[in-house]
């Protein structure tokens, strides 16, 4: 059978699986990656598999992975990392943003760094602080990186394979609040390119974007807007950096508003991105202005108050509204 | 010639025969040769001193078990314990003096209650009401800071902080209950962050009036401690400047006299210094861990036997304390245990609109547009409940 219903997690398990049987130099790398198969074992039976030298159990130093990461691509490899979790990555900063993302412009184009940096991100767990955060902005403003992030089982099986046979660095954002939901999975073909926005859902009043965990959120806002009597447009971005802007404004084109989701902080956020091109090149076209539904400007609070902090389908829904209401 | 290293692998786990130890794993007091220099420093403990740090070690523990039962039955998130690890708290807790600066990571459990920090808001921070917990400069908290999840990052904030006390002249002026020091606690798989090679740079530039205390426990999660070192971690720091002393984490009174001495060398102006202490982490990494996928029952039963409660208690009953003594700090330890469960269940409200406030020191345009903004939000729904 060419179709399977898997939760997310193992999706991405079997798409790096398949990566690593397809080419030889494709390593794995990360903290307790190997003989623990991840904290979301999402890379479990690969080290039994494969071997410790194409799953190293690193060091636990982030700057030290990504850094080693560009030496082992500057060698042949195709390193994918894994970052424990979203809050994580900053001691990588510099070696992801001055480095990783820009060493092929400093080599004039002489050198290309098919680096995978695999990011466990965003809410919805409960967890303590550094565990939940969607850091996707600071990536997405720095030139030469790659960014994209799968909403279901069956985008994470084909996207992770094709980020890896990227010649770019591609970040790699995993809701993982989705990883145990299950989904069918097409393992015969992936249907979009890696960069392609997708509309999963059809609808004429109001068109909702987003990517990620903020996918679903959106299509359950759609499922109580429809009881309304309000038809909603969903768009599974899939691709943050850069942006696939035809089915976002084709769509903007018949419903004329337009409303932007995101587990991050609105403020210089990529919803904010959005909203900009949208206004810029569809301004005639547009019923109301396009609206951004974030979460707060303030660190990722305590547990307790995530509900309250992260935008939910009430949310979505309100903006829905407002937008309406021009 | 090619270098020779000592030390071949997975050899750095085990202890050298430098190791500082006072009491054997069967309790017997029994000084390593290494122990020498420091046990003018255990020399002043007395009876008392030992039942307190016998108190100390028991009520944590029974602590750490009530709370890793509380998360088990759904009331807390997350729980951290540090089952294992109270020979090398206590011990070097009890070895620092009210002045000084305590920098923890995120096990320190017993540390935090030895500096005056009611344990219920360790709690509160795994239960999700807080980040943080405690205030480290109100005085009742003894300079106790905030616990770090950001692997090693703190090890630069405690050299800093020590750098501030050289520079305002407040150590080695040759008061020892004035003169002020600081300790930084991690792990041995925080070693391997830049930030830890850093802050020893730092600590040795400024000749900080500073100790790095590592608890080895010999796993970073799954990973273990032979990924972070080929060599023990003692010597970590001596390319740095920082010279290091090992210690049986597990041995209490080793942990006091060298961290005692350690301090005081800190803060009598003889620069950084670092202790690695031998221990193990019992129980699981965290509540969400499964330790059986990556380590041995026999290397987990080859730990307990080196207990620091039960190696002490054995030197206690040796000594003439009576069982009554025993009887009586179990009992305390479950009443202690018992009051953290009760108000645990009892935490609740945390105001939504509170994540505003400390964002910022000082009024900040966008935290009160959004507090405006979420107070209308939440208003709407009462008014439409009301409709
Ligand atoms: C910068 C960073 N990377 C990864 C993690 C996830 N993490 C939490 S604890 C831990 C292992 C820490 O090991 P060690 O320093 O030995 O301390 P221990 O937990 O054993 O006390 C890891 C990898 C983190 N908290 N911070
Ligand atoms: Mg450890």
């Amino acid at each position: 059978m060419s179709v399977q219903n898997l939760p997310l997690a193992k999706a991405i398990n079997l798409g790096l699986q398949a990566a690593m049987a397809a080419d030889p130099k494709v390593l794995l790398m990360g903290e307790d990656i190997g003989t623990l198969g991840g904290v979301f074992r999402v890379t479990e039976g690969l080290k039994t598999e494969f071997g410790e030298h194409r799953v190293l159990d690193t060091p636990l130093a982030e700057s030290g992975i990504v850094g080693s990461a560009i030496g082992l691509a500057m060698r042949g490899y195709r390193p994918v990392v894994e970052i424990q979790f979203d809050g994580f990555i900053y001691p990588a900063f510099d070696q992801i943003t001055s480095q990783l993302a820009k060493m092929t412009f400093r080599h004039e184009g002489a050198l290309s760094m098919p680096v995978v940096i695999r990011v466990p991100y965003g809410g919805h767990i409960g967890a303590v602080e550094h565990h939940q955060e969607s850091p996707e902005a600071y990536f997405a403003h720095t030139p030469g990186l790659r960014l994209v992030s799968p909403s279901n089982p069956h985008d994470a099986y084909w996207m992770i394979q094709e980020a890896i046979a990227s010649n770019d660095p591609v970040m790699f954002f995993e809701p993982k609040s989705r990883y145990w939901p299950k989904g069918d999975v097409d393992m015969s073909a992936s249907g979009y390119p890696l960069h392609a926005s997708r509309v999963v859902r059809e609808g004429t009043d109001v068109t909702l974007v987003g990517h990620g965990a903020m996918v679903s959120m959106m299509l359950q806002a759609a499922d109580v807007a429809a009881g309304e009597g309000t038809s909603i447009e969903v768009i599974d971005l899939r691709s943050i950096s850069p942006i696939d802007y035809a089915p976002i404004l084709s769509s903007v084109a018949k419903t004329g508003r337009l409303v932007v989701a995101q587990e991050a902080p609105g403020f210089a956020s990529v919803g904010s991105e959005i909203a900009a091109t949208v206004h810029e090149r569809s301004f005639y076209l547009l019923e109301a202005p396009v609206l951004r539904v974030s979460a707060f400007d303030t660190p990722f609070p305590p547990a307790k108050q995530e509900a309250v902090y992260l935008p939910d389908a009430d949310r979505i829904l309100d903006a829905v509204d407002r937008a309406l209401s021009y | 010639m090619p270098f020779q290293s000592r030390y071949v692998d997975g050899v750095s786990s085990s202890a050298d025969d430098t190791m500082v130890q006072l009491l054997t794993p069967e309790g017997k007091f029994k000084p390593s040769a290494s122990a020498e220099e420091f046990l003018p420093y255990f020399e002043k403990l007395t009876d008392a001193d030992y039942r307190k740090f016998y108190r100390e070690m028991v009520t944590v523990r029974r602590y750490d078990t009530e709370a890793t039962n509380l998360q088990r039955q759904g009331q807390l998130a997350l729980w951290v314990p540090s089952h294992g690890q109270e020979g090398a708290q206590v011990g070097s807790a009890f070895a620092t003096k009210d002045q000084d600066h305590i920098f923890p990571a995120y096990r320190e459990h017993a540390i935090a209650h030895i500096r005056g920090v009611d344990l219920i808001n360790i709690i509160r921070q795994f239960k999700g009401f807080t980040h943080g917990g405690w205030n480290p400069f109100d005085p009742k908290h003894k300079n106790f800071h905030i616990y770090t999840l950001v692997i090693g990052s703190h090890a630069l904030h405690s050299t800093g902080y020590a750098m501030g006390i050289k520079f305002d002249g407040a150590t080695n002026t040759g008061k020892p209950d004035k003169d002020e020091a600081v300790i930084v606690y991690f792990g041995d798989g925080a070693t391997s962050q830049g930030d830890v090679s850093e802050a020893f740079v730092f600590a040795a530039s400024y000749q900080t009036p500073q100790v790095f205390f590592i608890q080895n426990n010999h796993w970073a999660i799954s990973v273990p401690v032979s990924v972070q070192a080929r060599v023990p971690l003692y010597t970590r720091g001596e390319g740095f400047g920082v010279p290091g002393t090992q210690i049986d984490g597990n041995d209490v009174f080793a942990s006091f006299a060298v961290t005692a001495k350690h301090m005081d060398d800190a803060r009598s102006g003889k620069g950084p210094s670092l202790i690695e202490a031998h221990t193990y982490r019992i129980g699981a990494h965290t509540s969400s861990d499964d330790p059986t996928k990556y380590r041995s029952d026999a290397e987990l039963q080859d730990w307990i036997k080196k207990d620091p409660i039960a190696r002490l208690e054995t030197f206690l009953k040796a000594s003439g304390t009576e069982e009554k003594f025993f009887a009586e700090v179990h009992q305390e330890a479950a009443d202690f245990a018992a009051d953290i469960r009760r108000r645990t269940v009892e935490l609740t409200g945390l105001d939504s609109s509170s994540m505003f406030d400390s964002v910022y020191s000082e009024p900040h345009v966008l935290m009160d547009e959004q507090r405006q903004w979420l107070a209308a939000y939440d208003a709407s729904f009462e008014e439409e409940a009301q409709a």
